[in-house]
């Protein structure tokens, strides 16, 4: 679990906030604070399938699915 | 000249079985709608309308998300002679009180008679409602009684003289006071006339779009023109296309789609962001136009777009542009179907120095420009400088232009209708040079940052700025960056803080995207924070924002 939150906040602070050293806490809101875009959310859906091999489908990416990466890396371990 | 019910009633009576909306939600079954259908949904609105009182004339604001109920309020509003205006829906990320302040100012500008919204977003509406405002009655999408036959003959919306206004559509600013464009019947008709000789329309044309209706290409190009001219329409929800960008393609191929617009941002997204397993079987050899428009259009953005998706049958000649503004209704410029737009090389140290587009000498650095196409019929432009003078071929100007299909005015709003026109000619603030009738879109309205298709003033994202703790009154400065990998901009904000403390400034940092995006739903893409005395002034004290931008991106040395 803890790798999988390790390896997404890598990915989210480098690539889509462009703050490399920025660290998100496991229960910080993604979604409906607005610290992921919507433009982005397709981007995070392919490096999760890339990564772990977890799809989550189109349909998923909203902030009712998952809004913080404790949720996200559960519902990715859930399908690997 | 006949109006928009006139045109509506014809395609009822002559075609009901034809199919004129296909409704696409992600998770549901594909909804068709014949003629009949949306006749038949939409004049239950039109009923509707008349027993909450409303007169023909007055304006109907629609707050409904991407649906049939979308589609049948706007029609009824149409059929019965109110004139709609559709507004965005408020936003998972958006905060309910930024919100609720910006309907409470549009809707004190605007006036209008009606809202209609969902039961469950009714709270919210009546929240942004003040004592002195015009709105009589919400009107709740399950408040609406029994279909019942379309009564055409006691419709007085049949009776409108084309010269009034037909509908509102609020464009660009993220904040307050947005301008409501008021286009009439004989503007939209002559604008349809227009633009279906420019893209050689025919009778089994079908639009596919996932373009939201509250912005004038979706409203205009991906709604009113194939529902008036008896094209199927397949229309998706812009939520759902952000998401999954492939289901556009597999639109396509499913129905045979021959017509879609987009803004540049999405060749690029499309581009890399679309998986090949997502696209088998998706066959794109049906589309004859897709037109990039509604921000500045780049040759290399096509480039990555017809590189990807050759392979499924996609022709290049059909990537074609178009200048558009909701002010001439939508379309100014089109390429000629069956061509490829223009590519002009320029030298790009004069264009940027001299705001000239020479052709460069050996050694000189390339700009590769690409047209937008010509004027459509009816539309004539002119390149303007500052003293309202025609500019040679070549010479960077204000484009101006001048119609038949032009806004009536900015609705309530006579103050910002006479500084956009002067002499019957509407300046629209956008830069851009002639070649050979060619006409190539230079630059943005002043200082305006546009993102993923969408208007943003900086001035609106420092006043935000400066609401957050720690960062002070005019020590904030936003501007727009070229971002050559989206294929948009991405906006910035440098803001002055006291802290050196880095815990401190990351707290700032946070509370600044935050706010941001809950407050204009606008993505933040780089927050940086800088010690007292960097942002550059003016010798008057104003922000010089491109300075700024150049400071920025020497710092972090971005390219």
């Amino acid at each position: 679990m803890n790798e999988i939150i390790q390896k997404l906040n890598v990915y989210i602070a480098k690539e889509i906030l462009r703050q490399p050293n920025r660290v998100i806490a496991a229960d910080e809101k993604l979604i409906s604070s607005g610290l992921v875009d919507s433009f982005s959310l397709v981007d995070l859906g392919l490096f999760i399938e890339d990564t772990f091999g977890a799809r989550i489908e189109d349909t998923e990416l909203n902030a009712d699915t998952f809004d913080t990466l404790e949720q996200l890396a559960a519902l990715i371990q859930s399908r690997k | 000249m006949p109006t928009l019910p006139h045109l509506i009633r014809k395609n009822y009576q002559n075609n009901p079985d034809k199919t004129a909306i296909i409704l696409q939600q992600a998770g549901q079954d594909d909804l068709l709608l014949s003629y009949a259908d949306l006749v038949s949904g939409s004049y239950r609105y039109a009923r509707a309308y008349q027993r909450e009182g409303l007169q023909p004339g007055e304006v109907v604001i629609l707050i409904l998300n991407h649906g049939a109920d979308l589609v049948f309020s706007f029609w009824g509003a149409i059929l019965y002679g109110a004139v709609p205006a559709i507004m965005p829906f408020l936003t998972e990320k958006l905060s309910p009180e930024r919100y609720r302040a910006d309907l409470a100012a549009l809707l004190l500008v605007t006036r209008p008679a009606a809202i209609v919204t969902t039961p469950e977003f009714e709270s919210e509406v009546r929240a942004a409602l003040s004592p002195e405002g015009s709105v009589r009655t919400i009107l709740l999408t399950n408040q609406l009684e029994a279909e019942a036959a379309p009564d055409f003959e006691h419709l007085s919306s049949l009776q409108r003289d084309p010269e009034e206004v037909v509908l509102l559509q609020h464009s660009s600013g993220t904040t307050g006071l947005q301008k409501g464009v008021a286009l009439s019947h004989r503007a939209v008709l002559n604008q349809l006339a227009a633009y279906r000789q420019a893209i050689d329309l025919r009778e089994d044309d079908i639009v596919v779009s996932w373009l939201p209706l509250y912005h004038d290409m979706g409203l205009i190009a991906g709604f009113l023109m194939p529902v008036l001219n008896e094209n199927t329409l397949v229309l998706m929800s812009p939520f759902d296309w952000v998401r999954a960008p492939y289901k556009l393609f597999q639109a396509v191929s499913k129905y045979r789609g021959t017509l879609a617009w987009l803004p540049n941002f999405s060749y690029n997204f499309c581009a890399q962001k679309v998986r090949e397993r997502d696209m088998d079987g998706v066959d794109l050899s049906s589309l004859r136009i897709l037109t990039n428009c509604s921000e500045p259009v780049k040759w290399e953005s096509h480039e990555a777009f017809y590189e990807k998706f050759k392979t499924y049958g996609l022709r290049e000649e059909v990537l074609n542009c178009s200048y558009a503004m909701a002010e001439n209704v939508f379309g100014v410029t089109q390429t000629p179907p069956g061509t490829l737009p223009k590519v002009d090389e320029i030298d790009r140290e004069a264009y940027i120095s001299q705001r000239v587009a020479r052709q460069p000498m050996a050694g000189k650095t390339v700009l590769k420009m690409m047209s937008s196409g010509r004027a459509i019929p009816g539309t004539r432009i002119r390149i303007l400088n500052p003293d309202g003078q025609d500019l040679p071929d070549r010479v960077i100007g204000e484009i101006a232009l001048q119609s038949d299909c032009m806004l009536t005015g900015y609705y309530n709003r006579p103050d910002a209708t006479e500084a956009a026109l002067r002499d019957g000619w509407y300046l629209t603030g956008d830069y851009g040079y002639s070649l050979d009738g060619e006409i190539f879109v230079a630059g943005r309205k002043k200082d305006m940052i546009i993102v993923g298709g969408k208007n943003v003033y900086p001035q609106d994202l420092e006043s935000l700025a400066y609401e957050v703790p720690g960062i002070h009154a005019g020590r904030a400065v936003a501007f727009g960056i070229e971002d050559e990998k989206a294929g948009t901009e991405e906006v910035v904000i440098v803001a002055e803080v006291d802290t050196d403390d880095p815990a401190e400034r990351q707290a700032i940092a946070d509370a600044l995207r935050r706010h941001i995006s809950q407050n204009s739903a606008i993505a933040l893409r780089h927050v940086h924070l800088v010690g007292p005395k960097w942002i550059v002034k003016t010798s008057s004290g104003k922000t010089a924002r491109s300075a700024n931008r150049a400071k920025f991106l020497e710092e972090v040395k971005l390219t």
